[in-house]
């Protein structure tokens, strides 16, 4: 087959992990098949799932409170699995804005919110992100209020983190589905928060 | 697993040591004191764990709270701008 568009030789973790997977086919220890189901389910799960929690929240006030007493209890009530974390549901309010990152590496609510976007793993958020939240959150075009206190969450073990933001104001009874279009990725980060659309 | 010493409200600082191997302690964080936010439950050690070795004990996790201001002595922002950190019981004292 003629090979089109540009061609890069495989990088060093590229090359080890089409390696280590060759390998663990060969000795029987997974098929090819469950690599690619795995693959595809890690790719077919989106913010949306984390829009639907923080929606039914604004909603429904005792599933607020069972989320964030219990985030991953909470969320199997509406049919999302979220197994081998313990979720933590930190809620915004007009005093305190939360914000997410993971110092270490990249850990992140996948189960509620996919793949992480490649910002959030990099080395200028990671570092910054802990030390100067401020003027962080004002490149993504979030000016906070000095008055408003913020509350950075390092998840740095064995909790996942979401941040429940505040209902934007004008949504007054608008469909919990409506309301779930207003909540992107970022403002379940912190980065970001719902405006009415 | 090992039972909790800390319980929420209790004040807490990092150990400031700098063993090799798989930390999950931040680097910025050891040294530093806060205040227990809540107990996680307890968890492999993952210092163990990285090492093919069972993590048993589990270790009590914490969520520890941390003053900016504390923490970075230049911070801009609010005075009660915080960070929180998970730890393990080991990591404090």
């Amino acid at each position: 087959m003629k090979e089109t568009g540009s061609y890069q030789p495989y990088s060093y973790f590229q090359l080890m992990e089409v390696s280590l997977r060759e390998l663990l086919v060969e000795k029987g220890i997974v098929t090819e098949a469950q690599v690619a189901a795995t693959v595809e389910d890690m790719r077919s799960r989106s913010p949306e799932r984390g829009a639907r929690v923080v929606a039914r929240a604004w909603v429904d006030r005792s599933f607020r409170e069972r989320l964030l007493e219990n985030g991953s209890h909470a969320c199997e009530e509406l049919g999302l699995d979220v197994p081998a974390l313990k979720l933590v549901v930190v809620e915004n309010t007009p005093a305190v804005h939360n914000m997410v990152v993971c110092t270490l590496c990249s850990c992140y609510p996948r189960m509620l919110l996919g793949i992480p976007p490649d910002w959030y793993k990099s080395r200028n958020y990671r570092s910054r992100a802990v030390r100067e939240p401020r003027a962080v959150l004002s490149e993504f075009g979030l000016q906070l209020n000095i008055k408003t206190k913020i509350r950075v969450h390092d998840s740095t073990a064995d909790m996942r983190y979401l941040v429940l933001p505040m209902r934007p104001a004008g949504t007054e009874g608008w469909s919990e589905g409506r309301l779930a279009a207003t909540v992107t990725r970022d403002c379940m980060i912190g980065v970001a928060v719902p405006k009415p659309n | 697993m090992i039972e909790p010493r800390f319980k929420p409200g209790d004040q807490v600082r990092v150990r400031k040591t700098y063993p090799l191997g798989h930390i999950r302690t931040p680097f910025y964080i050891r040294g530093h004191s806060g205040v227990v936010e809540r107990i996680c439950g307890a968890f492999g050690n993952p210092e163990e764990l990285a090492q093919m070795r069972s993590g048993e004990p589990r270790q009590p996790l914490y969520r520890v709270r941390f003053r900016q201001q504390e923490v970075w002595p230049a911070y801009q922002g609010n005075a009660e701008d915080v960070l929180e950190v998970e730890i393990f019981q080991h990591w404090l004292e």
